[in-house]
């Protein structure tokens, strides 16, 4: 699971995806891999006016990367920094959630990350 | 690559291609998730689905009553989640190519659109555009693993999920796919859901769905349905045991039968779609259709929210 991807994620309980708690889901017990990807800068800029920075900040903060701009960069600043390209690709592209949890802030449900899965069916007093 | 994401579509060529019917079936399925180990739940509902099909004589291949509603979510797991479950090895060996006008329409999305592909089955859509980001999702545990590794080194995005309760951010694809799914949902009220369901998580400026699902006009393939036939159906399929081991027969349920060369044949419930009923439903669940059209026995609509869609959340 990418970081790219969690950022599209939320909870699937229905009564949850209106509240603001259940987003970004937070990562718990979560080990991380690093994948090779060759960088796509023109792949980046055009998917950053698709993120949600606020909740991207969140979620690199919880997984021990270091802090985040509080405003996203922008398309220039991309393709004149290759440190912060690099950086972004390495956050949004490489990085993925091999194993642990993804937990709703709103109403707590753990969904299991196995093997780079997660696995977002509910129990039956949830649907 | 070309970009023309915009308001317009490009016309997709159709191009014919011999292919079985067999092969039109296609992906898993989503429906609502019940875990069969669930306390307390559901036991009844299951004894009644059962009872029912006894009655109608349709634990064979042939016409099907629709499921009360009641009972559709357990009726799915049985006769659509649990055999993907058991064949999916077989089912993904099967499916290789894409078809013409998913391929087209995946390749028109400009660089860096990210969307979903909602009942990915073996995730044969997940790597046709390097250029744009699909998570992919599907009901079968067993199919997502074969899609997460269908990219090779480029590992796809994948996760178990159900159709119809998605964990995705309302508003934020660019465009959703849904391919030889929605089919497997055995009320009209679960169809329009899973529809609803897309609609809601593209943008609403111009975020797309397309959606496949197979065609009760089917004259010439080998099942021969068309105008008039039953639209519910059981249809098998046959696993080869000397290609594929199946999976022994107590871990999906007296779904499999098995005849006497050892092959196993599972029951898989399909609703028809006739001529025009896809485009309803997109109507009915607040989308406008953008283009439709008929390919191999299949019918298919580009959409996207309409003027009356609300987001639910």
């Amino acid at each position: 699971m990418k970081i790219l991807s969690l950022n599209f994620l939320t909870c699937a309980v229905k009564a949850c995806k209106s509240s603001s708690d259940s987003y970004p889901l937070h990562p718990k017990d979560a080990e991380l891999v690093q994948d090779e990807i060759e960088v796509n800068a023109q792949l980046l800029v055009n998917l950053l006016p698709r993120l949600d920075w606020t909740a991207l900040s969140t979620t690199a903060t919880e997984l021990g990367f270091p802090a985040l701009p509080p405003q996203p960069p922008s398309a220039e600043d991309l393709q004149a920094d290759d440190k912060t390209l690099r950086d972004l690709h390495n956050l949004l592209m490489e990085t993925q959630i091999m194993e642990g949890k993804l937990v709703c802030g709103n109403c707590g449900h753990e969904y299991a990350v196995r093997e780079g899965i997660a696995n977002f069916l509910l129990p039956s007093h949830l649907v | 690559m070309q970009e023309s994401q915009g308001q317009h579509m490009q016309p997709l060529q159709m191009q014919a291609q011999a292919q079985s019917p067999d092969q039109q079936i296609s992906s898993s399925a989503t429906g609502a998730a019940t875990y069969p180990s669930a306390p307390g739940t559901g036991t009844d509902k299951m004894s009644t689905a059962a009872s029912q099909q006894d009655a109608a004589g349709s634990s064979g291949p042939g016409p099907v009553p629709i499921p009360a509603p009641d009972v559709a979510e357990s009726y799915e797991q049985q006769h659509v989640h649990s055999v993907y479950e058991s064949i999916a090895p077989h089912f993904s060996a099967t499916r290789h190519k894409p078809w013409p006008v998913v391929a087209s329409f995946l390749s028109s999305l400009a660089p860096g659109s990210v969307g979903l592909d909602v009942g990915c089955g073996n995730g044969k859509y997940l790597a046709v555009n390097p250029a744009i980001h699909i998570l992919g999702s599907d009901r079968s545990a067993q199919l997502v693993r074969i899609a997460r590794d269908h990219g090779g080194e480029r590992r796809a995005d994948v996760a178990v999920a159900d159709g119809l309760a998605l964990p995705f951010r309302n508003g934020r694809a660019d465009f959703a796919v849904c391919i030889a799914v929605l089919h497997h949902l055995s009320t009209k009220e679960r169809r329009v859901g899973g529809v609803r369901a897309l609609l809601d998580a593209v943008r609403d400026d111009g975020g797309k769905i397309l959606v496949f699902v197979w065609a009760l006009e089917q004259r010439s393939s080998r099942r021969g349905w068309d105008e008039g036939s039953d639209q519910d159906q059981l249809v098998p399929w046959v696993m080869k045991t000397n290609k594929t081991k199946p999976k022994p027969k107590s871990e999906v349920e007296g779904q499999g039968e098995g005849d006497g060369d050892g092959d196993t044949t599972y029951q898989r419930y399909y609703h028809l779609y006739k001529k025009g009923e896809l485009e309803e439903d997109v109507v009915a669940a607040g989308g406008r259709v953008l283009d439709s059209g008929y390919d191999r026995d299949n019918w298919w609509v580009v959409g996207s929210r309409g003027e009356q869609a609300s987001i639910t959340s």
